[in-house]
């Protein structure tokens, strides 16, 4: 057993980590599933998604061959449309609230229309937005991520001119450096990040990190606002025996050295154990067998009625051979000559409901052990609480404590996405994001401002 | 098992779907296709007058995502020679003598071309001729097709000719590009006709190419009104078809139902006001000739079902529930129900009779599912939320009258009972 990189062909390689979302190839595929939508009033999916997307309006513009209308309603509530519709949790949001199950029929392809709009749109580069005349204020972000994209294009539409502080040499965030490859790919990435940027009036300055490059005290000076949008750090500690071993990984820098190299270049071991059972275990598990580990094991805690991820994740993963360890909690990685050999488990029994409501897991007194050159930890990842508090920033565990929606508790500041409620899904940082310009906006210009997206959909009435 | 098997005038055909005069009924090989699929009868496409087609010559409203709801053409009578049409027809008939031969005929508008032209048909061994007083387009500005059927006057003169030397039955096929079909349909009848088919194709623009702003269907730049017809007609075909089943001269004849007919429940609701067959094309032209075995099996068991031995118990059926508005009963109200453990929250009922109804459904605000009641005392009983519904039984009316006995308009009036009192 070893960790060794290069395992597969260049060919495999590109198999492995090729877009798994379908697209519809033609007019006619997509207006077949169009013409599906039943077009509900005041339509549950559209109450479902966080950005609020008014899902039956953007799918009727579809089938009447408005396809530039289609686009413009999308990124009109979600400026990331086309990453949230391949990243997006949808069976547990829109899809999942379709009334189409009601009738236990098959939901409507949400995410696969807006995928057929908003790429026509990204491939012909339509200008659906126009920014109104500036009215003289600057607004400083920091990270260049769903959250601060977000804010940052709602802020250039209202004319504010908006710079992005970014540590990365690319934007995205999450997106660019946390998803599973054949999610989003890296090419993909770039293209919607100067999608949104072609509105204009945003500046990325890369290579910026926040509390090192560039301080708070300077943002708060040069700029009439900042927006905190820097997200959340690396994985939660197991703190168990042998987690310094060699072969113990953290999901969030797997996934990051996966998606900023090339594949080839990204070791791994024989026999993988992950633990958690996120969306960023199922990437970082899937990911694993996809660079061709021999054996990859889920080992989660509780039960699947309990797991975090969506069934659809879950499948993913057992489709690429994964293997699922229920009611298993780590209690120490054994090594030999520094390395990884050994993964000892506690065998769980689920007590009563914690705060979260779901049945706690406790130890059952036996343990069994696997047999791994690898452990990737994946159960939540840590906010920046160093970072917060050398900042003088009042949090909450290092979540940033916020008045309202995005106010934080310094004037002028503000913030939102996962450094705020410590990490959910891209699709919420999108409506941070709009929320803090909501915000900003009230602030910098008139309490009384009042931004598109704040206003109730006529659909509702 | 019911019979299916229909006598028209004497004309047998083993059920009752023939082949409108079309396209599909042009040749030989397009007939003998359609008898082995087992069509009981074709109405030949017409033998006439010369003629030169142009390209195109379809074109079609889509909705939905369906195609061709509805369909229109700028086709002209047969293009063919006359003596190798009648030489196929012959043929045919030896080959399928048990199904409905009848031919189709648009002769020059003197008595000699048609009784030359009924002459060779009958010879070639036509069944029975239907006349063409309802082409639309090409004929007509040549006083021919439904510029025949337009003036009844003319229509008597021709159907009299025909008469006069047709020793077979004769239907006259009426165009419903008019106010009314009744006044032809009472002139063929006094003229001598044996029966009537309807409708032909009405005249139509089925929409126009929004980057070259030309209509359809195309024809180098250009277009022009074509015949329409295809599931989109079909309830006003039906219409037509009552108003000739209800007036007492027009009805003394069969009728053929013509208009829309793609299936045997519309088959069903033709016969059952008044036709004795029905004929179809754009079902056919839509899907080919095999949608006559569902047909043939559709009707049978709802005949089965109903307890109809063979056609003629139930042709006509319906013809006497339409009646006048001012006959029907005030006193009838029915309300709408949600079936609370069938709705779907799609809220389409309620948007429906908010925006454009009575404000008779209540909306319970959810996250995400509203749920959605009816206001019965607002209710009129209208039936929109049930036609929006997208689940069959989910909404269902449920009757309530206002007082037990039968009340009209006229008695409503003369007794001076409230009105606009809503």
């Amino acid at each position: 057993m070893s960790i060794k990189n290069n395992r597969l062909t260049s060919a495999e390689y590109q198999e492995n980590f090729a877009d798994i979302h379908p697209p519809f190839e033609t007019r006619d595929a997509a207006l077949t599933e169009a013409n599906r939508c039943l077009f509900c009033y005041d339509p549950p999916c559209m109450k479902s998604c966080p950005t609020s997307i008014n899902v039956p309006k953007f799918i009727k513009q579809i089938a009447t061959d408005n396809l530039k209308g289609s686009a413009h309603t999308i990124f009109a509530s979600n400026i990331m449309g086309a990453g949230c519709s391949k990243v997006c949790p949808v069976e547990k949001l829109c899809e999942g609230a379709c009334v189409y199950n009601m009738m236990h029929e098959e939901p409507i392809n949400i995410a696969r229309l807006q995928r057929y709009s908003t790429e026509k749109a990204m491939d012909n580069k339509w200008q659906l937005f126009d920014r109104k005349p500036s009215k003289g204020k600057k607004v400083a972000i920091v990270g260049a991520g769903p959250a601060g994209l977000s804010c940052a294009h709602t802020l250039s539409r209202e004319g504010i001119d908006v710079t992005i502080y970014e540590k990365e040499a690319k934007g995205g965030g999450l997106m660019t450096y946390g998803i599973a490859a054949y999610k989003v790919t890296p090419e993909f990435c770039e293209d919607e990040v100067n999608y949104i940027m072609s509105i204009g009036g945003i500046e990325i300055k890369y290579n910026q990190e926040f509390g090192k490059d560039v301080t708070l005290e300077h943002l708060q000076k040069n700029y009439d606002a900042v927006y905190m949008a820097f997200g959340v750090g690396m994985a939660r500690q197991l703190d168990i025996p042998g987690e310094h071993l060699e072969g113990v990984e953290d999901a969030i820098k797997f996934i990051y050295e996966l998606r900023d190299n090339d594949y080839s270049k990204i070791a791994v071991g024989d026999k993988v154990a992950v633990i958690g059972m996120g969306m960023t275990a199922i990437d970082a598990a899937t990911q694993a067998k996809r660079l061709g580990a021999s054996e990859v094991t889920l080992v989660y805690r509780r039960t699947q009625a309990e797991m975090p991820c969506t069934q659809k994740e879950l499948d993913i993963a057992k489709l690429d051979g994964c293997k699922i360890t229920w009611l298993a909690s780590p209690k120490e990685i054994l090594g030999n000559n520094g390395k990884v050999t050994q993964l000892v488990c506690d065998v769980m029994k689920l007590g009563e409901p914690d705060a979260s409501g779901r049945r706690s897991p406790i130890a059952s007194g036996e343990t069994f052990t696997l047999d791994v050159d690898m452990v990737i930890k994946a159960a939540g990842q840590m906010p920046f609480q160093s970072l917060v508090n050398a900042n003088n920033i009042e949090n909450n565990n290092g979540k940033i404590a916020v008045n309202g929606k995005s106010a934080a508790k310094m004037a002028g500041v503000f913030a939102g996405g996962d450094c705020v409620n410590g990490g959910r899904e891209v699709v919420d940082a999108v409506q941070a994001g709009k929320d803090g310009a909501a915000a900003i906006l009230k602030h910098i210009i008139s309490p009384d401002y009042i931004i598109e997206s704040e206003l109730k959909p006529t659909f509702n009435n | 098992m019911a019979d299916i098997s229909t006598d028209f005038l004497g004309i047998k055909s083993p059920n009752p779907f023939w082949l409108a005069s079309a396209p599909p009924t042009d040749k030989l090989i397009n007939v003998v296709r359609a008898f082995e699929a087992g069509w009981g009868g074709v109405v030949w496409k017409t033998l006439g007058s010369q003629v030169k087609n142009v390209s195109s010559r379809y074109s079609s409203v889509n909705y939905g995502g369906k195609r061709m709801m509805g369909f229109n053409n700028i086709e002209l009578i047969s293009d063919r020679p006359l003596d190798i049409n009648l030489k196929e027809i012959t043929q045919v008939v030896k080959m399928f003598p048990d199904r409905a031969m009848i031919v189709s005929l648009m002769a020059d508008n003197d008595r000699k071309s048609w009784h030359d032209l009924i002459m060779k048909a009958e010879d070639a061994g036509a069944m029975g001729f239907e006349l063409n007083f309802g082409c639309p387009h090409g004929m007509t500005e040549r006083g021919m097709g439904a510029a025949v059927g337009q003036d009844p006057e003319i229509a008597k003169m021709v159907v009299e000719w025909v008469i006069e030397k047709a020793t077979i039955p004769v239907i006259t096929k009426l165009t419903p590009n008019v106010h009314s079909v009744v006044p032809t349909a009472q002139a063929a009848v006094q003229g001598g006709t044996s029966a009537l088919s309807l409708i032909n194709t009405i005249q139509s623009v089925t929409g126009i190419d929004l980057d070259t702003l030309v209509p359809n269907p195309y024809v180098a730049g250009q277009s022009v009104f074509g015949g329409y017809c295809g599931p989109a007609v079909k309830p006003i075909a039906l219409k037509m078809l009552t108003t000739v089943a209800q007036d007492p001269i027009a009805s003394r004849v069969p009728i053929s139902g013509i208009g829309g007919v793609s299936t045997w429940k519309d088959a069903v609701e033709f016969m059952l006001l008044g036709a004795t067959s029905v004929q179809v094309c754009t079902a056919a032209m839509n899907h080919g000739f095999r949608i006559v075995e569902d047909m043939c099996e559709g009707l049978n068991n709802w005949m089965d079902e109903k307890g109809f031995e063979k056609t003629t118990d139930f042709i006509g059926k319906s013809v006497e529930k339409i009646t006048h508005w001012e006959d029907l009963d005030i006193n009838y109200h029915h309300i709408a129900k949600i079936d609370q453990d069938k709705c779907i929250h799609c809220g389409l009922c309620y948007i429906a009779c908010e925006d454009t109804s009575h404000q008779s459904i209540n909306v319970e605000r959810g996250n995400p599912y509203n749920n959605y009641t009816v206001k019965e005392e607002e209710c009129v009983g209208c039936n929109l939320c049930k036609l929006v519904c997208p689940v069959d039984e989910c909404i269902t009316m449920e009757v309530h009258r206002v007082a037990p006995e039968y009340v009209n308009w006229k008695d409503w009036q003369r007794e001076g009972r409230p009105l606009n009192d809503h």
